[in-house]
């Protein structure tokens, strides 16, 4: 937002006193609430995990009250609960949902966007009518269906693929790549033509090029949603060797002493508030783009 | 590309380019190609991967709603059965209940929060990134790693972190989860927490399209700084707002990880969800005939209300 726009209030109002001092009073009242609620958790998770037990349970909003500090506990939580190895499976699992995603939405933006067949306005609507259609519907007979694929019989379950390929059906991405893709100029298609590129070439060659940003977003959003995911990987990853670690922590949870469970809880929360605040920008974009695109 | 060995999707052999003839057929070949097999196998995967994992299992739960199956025995068509089953569970109802509860709740707490600190935000100068990042943060948090620390915060004794934080204000301890009335509430307060930061988000892009010539005209004709939200801000947002309820709505109908994790659906049933039931029909009873005819069931209510939903908005926003 720059300095030369306004909102509701305008430069001399924010001048005036009668308007300036709520104002400010409301700012600082704002941060520090949102001081509390979202930077607040964090802080204590991370002071809980360098703490004893007894210091979370007995005084949980003292700073060490016993005086001591136990780096030991994310050290312990690492190796015996095996955060590295489930935030590792985690990672693929994110990194291939990423990738089927792209593929899914970056060919259908193709096809719908710049091809254009004369089933393409079909295949739109057949698209879009999925975001209209409650993924509740779905959730029983999408396990079955990755329990026994059609056709082929194959069992997708304990395989990364049944984690992979069922969220890259997703309408919205197809939807908001296709809406990136029409706003490339026609001219650039019809030049490349003329050049004597075929379909692949002004594909890989002007498109994907051209749509980096949009498919940035695309890869964000799933891999961030592919993160936090917890019912879908439970019901078909059952072999522990394969779990993601949002499945891993309540398991963990059950067997392991508090501290450091909760330095596994931080250890866990690292990485994504790690990769929120270097591809801040992107993501709130993102966000803000789905707001924008369902309204 | 000088040549046409640079098209090998197209089929067209090399060395074509030359005589007017010869480069109009290249066109119309190239203009068939893209009506034809190119397209299509540039449509296979959005084709395969929306079969497979999409508008195959919608068909399919239609179907399977029908039947008895526990894919051991053979499939039996029971028509309306599974249906009569579901509506018979006392379980259900009490399902429904909570769920309705804990979307009303979900509402109270959590639609106008979202919505006030979008507008504060939008008329920051500088800095307002700080606090678009703080309010998003516990969106960042995996639910999972979320709720086993509320879990913890809402330590019902009166050293939980919650109930030393209001001890400080001589109230509490509060039960939070271990009380069947109080442990809905409680979830619902997490959920709204994890879920607020997305809703501002979305809001603030909503209020950035207000042209400020707006805000100058209304100033122009005498609009103090309240008639300018009420008149001009609002107005803006509406579209967005009805949109962000029925989301809303729909969303928190479909709860699950919350109510399993935190409660697994006690005490005494007080938070168990439609969706934890379906949950608990197909994987713990393995009963997938009842557990896809309670979800078409919500699903049809879901698609009912989206349709009041969009009748009774239409006046509003054509108004």
């Amino acid at each position: 937002m720059s300095a030369t726009e306004r909102g509701a209030l305008s430069v001399t109002d924010r001048r005036q006193p009668r308007v300036r001092v709520p104002f400010v009073i409301g700012q600082v009242v704002v941060l520090a609430g949102l001081l509390v609620a979202g930077l607040g958790p964090l802080l204590w998770l991370l002071k809980a995990a360098i703490s004893p037990t007894q210091d979370s349970v007995r005084k949980p909003l003292a700073l060490f009250p016993s005086g001591e500090i136990q780096w030991q506990n994310l050290a312990t939580a690492w190796q015996q609960g095996h955060i590295g190895y489930y935030l590792g499976n985690t990672a693929i699992i994110a990194a291939g949902t990423a990738a089927a995603s792209l593929v899914v939405c970056a060919t259908a933006g193709y096809v719908l966007s710049v091809l254009r067949p004369r089933w393409g306005g079909l295949l739109s609507a057949a698209v879009l009518a999925t975001l209209f259609v409650p993924h509740i519907v779905s959730l029983v007979p999408l396990y079955l269906t990755v329990l026994e694929l059609p056709v082929t019989h194959t069992n997708l379950t304990n395989t990364f693929w049944a984690v992979w390929l069922p969220p890259a059906a997703n309408a919205f991405n197809v939807l908001i790549v296709k809406r990136f893709f029409d706003g490339i100029p026609r001219e650039y298609f019809e030049a490349a033509r003329i050049d004597g590129a075929g379909t692949l070439r002004v594909f890989t060659a002007l498109v994907l090029p051209l749509s980096r940003p949009i498919l940035g977003v695309v890869a964000l959003l799933s891999i961030i949603s592919s993160w936090k995911d917890y019912l879908w990987p439970l019901l078909v990853l059952t072999n522990p060797d394969l779990q993601p670690i949002s499945v891993a922590l309540p398991k963990i949870a059950k067997v392991t002493e508090l501290n450091i469970q909760l330095a596994g809880l931080f250890l866990a929360l690292v990485i994504p508030v790690a990769l929120f605040l270097v591809f801040q920008r992107a993501f709130l974009r993102g966000v803000g783009l789905s707001g924008g695109i369902k309204a | 590309m000088p040549t046409a060995t640079t098209a090998p999707a197209t089929g067209v052999p090399a060395g074509s380019r030359g005589a007017g003839v010869r480069r109009r057929a290249r066109w119309a070949t190239l203009r068939r190609a893209r009506h034809g097999v190119p397209a299509l196998v540039f449509a296979l995967p959005v084709l395969i991967v929306f079969l497979l994992f999409s508008w195959g299992p919608v068909v399919r739960g239609l179907v399977m709603s029908l039947q008895k199956t526990n894919l051991v025995d053979p499939v039996l068509w029971v028509g309306l059965e599974n249906f009569r089953y579901v509506l018979q569970d006392p379980l259900v109802g009490q399902a429904t209940l909570n769920t309705l509860w804990f979307t009303l709740l979900a509402l109270l707490f959590g639609f106008p929060v979202p919505v006030l600190l979008a507008m504060f935000l939008s008329e920051l100068r500088g800095r307002s990134w700080l606090y678009t990042t703080l309010a998003y943060l516990p969106v960042i948090m995996p639910p999972v790693v979320a709720i086993l620390l509320w879990r913890f915060f809402y330590d019902p004794s009166s050293s939980g972190l919650f109930n030393s934080i209001l001890g400080v204000f001589g109230l509490g301890p509060f039960p939070w989860l271990d009380s069947p009335s109080s442990a809905m509430p409680s979830i619902v307060l997490e959920a709204t927490w994890a879920g607020a930061g997305n809703a501002v988000i979305i809001y603030l892009a909503a209020l950035t399209s207000v042209r400020a010539d707006l805000y100058e005209a209304a100033e122009l004709d005498g609009a103090g700084i309240v008639r300018r939200i009420w008149h001009v801000m609002l107005p803006h947002l509406r579209g967005v707002l009805l949109l962000m309820l029925l989301l809303q709505v729909v969303g928190t109908m479909q709860l699950f990880t919350e109510p399993l994790l935190f409660t697994g659906g006690g005490p005494q049933n007080s938070t168990v969800t439609i969706l934890l039931l379906i949950y608990n029909y197909a994987f713990v009873n393995g009963d997938y005939g009842a557990a896809t005819a309670l979800s078409v069931l919500l699903a049809l209510a879901l698609a009912a209300l989206s349709a009041a939903f969009q009748l009774a908005t239409r006046r509003w926003s054509t108004e």
